[in-house]
């Protein structure tokens, strides 16, 4: 099964993107910030990490830029989930490889979009 | 809402814009309604309908079978008619029209997002043909959806419904809480009201028409007369792209299926022969 990882330090969020993704059907990880995402991609690479800008130790675009260097960090989908709405901040995103990119609040028919849009349909 | 003021909507729309209404739905009735009612300066919608039964006035008449047409639309919606574009309408036009104008038109726009969606698509690939030139039009029966497509303003909601990150970072600016496509774009396209199942004899010349999601909302003597319409403003070798669903023409005249592309029709061979 396709495995998402979900790196949100509220864990609502992490319970409301569990279960769309698991309805898309995902196998779901879960992360509360990103150097402990960064450890979990360490042991076993996602094919796709929906991913907060701001979080605590380590935020989305550090987490993404080191994932981006580590063996095999090309690979998965990353698809940032967060309150960022600026131009500069999805451009930002973009550059440091992000492959799509969700405004919250989102719902079920934005994140299956996006995903789809990133090739993950 | 009384039954019978329901039953006169439907009355209303059929005869106006050919549009199938269910008197039974009262809560979609109603919802649009109510809208409707606040604008106009009713108290309620039963306010509405006996202000409608005393004077019958034509504009209040259009206000609710406008309501009532409006439909759910997102940017790039069901993907498969703009890949279709894209990869293999638009390269054929810009190879057959060379320099004369390859004309779109978006029959039933709404709000904008699908004569947006070709209008990015068109953009995007715009080197690949210096001498194409491609002219977009954008029409819907409403007239307050078709200010809203003018407008070119969107919600952070539905930007994101269809449009990929890299169009609405390439062609959009946020001003606000909205974000609103590139003036370029928007000044692109023209915009103009239009019945669909009216006069539509100086509706001429056009390459590809999307008119998706209309049709099977249709009563049968407006469908008939829809695909009249859409098929006489064709240009030959012209194409018509209805929702992947729907299946418009029973008995295929004047127009007949594309083989293998759900939903496209193009002119019929004797059609094609007059035309």
């Amino acid at each position: 099964m396709r495995t998402c990882l979900i790196v949100d330090d509220s864990r609502v969020i992490r319970k409301v993107a569990r279960r769309i993704l698991e309805d898309l059907g995902f196998d779901v990880a879960e992360a509360a910030d990103g150097a402990e995402a960064l450890a979990w991609c360490r042991t076993t690479m996602p094919e796709v990490v929906l991913l907060d800008w701001n979080m605590p130790v380590m935020n989305g675009l550090e987490f993404l830029r080191g994932l981006r260097m580590e063996p095999g960090g090309a690979a998965p989908k990353v698809v940032f989930c967060t309150v960022e709405n600026e131009l500069g901040a999805i451009r930002e995103a973009l550059e440091s490889g992000a492959d799509e990119y969700i405004m919250k609040p989102f719902d079920s028919e934005i994140i299956a979009a996006k995903f789809a849009q990133a090739g993950l349909a | 809402m009384k039954p019978e003021d329901r039953e006169l909507v439907a009355q209303l729309c059929a005869a106006r814009s050919g549009q199938k209404v269910d008197p039974a739905k009262d809560y979609l009735i109603e919802t649009r309604l109510g809208a409707v009612a606040r604008r106009e300066g009713f108290d309620s919608i039963g306010d509405l309908m006996t202000g409608l039964r005393a004077q019958r006035e034509d504009r209040l008449i259009w206000a609710i079978v406008e309501a009532m047409a409006a439909g759910d639309t997102s940017f790039f919606r069901d993907r498969t008619p703009f890949d279709h574009f894209r990869e293999v309408q638009a390269p054929e036009l810009a190879r057959r029209r060379g320099e004369q104008p390859i004309r779109i038109w978006s029959a039933a726009c709404s709000t904008g997002q699908e004569v947006h969606s070709l209008a990015m698509l068109v953009d995007d690939m715009a080197g690949q043909w210096p001498d194409a030139r491609f002219e977009l039009f954008g029409s819907d029966l409403s007239e307050r959806a078709l200010e809203k497509a003018q407008s070119g303003l969107y919600t952070q909601f539905e930007v994101q419904r269809g449009l990929p990150i890299r169009s609405l970072v390439r062609h959009f600016e946020k001003v606000d809480d909205m974000w609103v496509i590139s003036p370029q774009l928007r000044q692109s396209i023209r915009w103009r009201r239009l019945n669909l199942i009216g006069d539509l004899s100086r509706v001429r010349g056009f390459d590809l028409i999307f008119c998706r999601n209309v049709i099977g909302g249709m009563i049968e003597p407006a469908r008939q007369r829809l695909v009249e319409n859409l098929a006489a403003a064709l240009n030959p070798g012209g194409q018509v792209v209805f929702g992947v669903d729907e299946d418009p023409v029973a008995g295929a005249e004047p127009l007949r299926q594309v083989e293998g592309a759900p939903g496209l029709f193009a002119l019929s061979a004797t059609d094609r022969a007059a035309a």
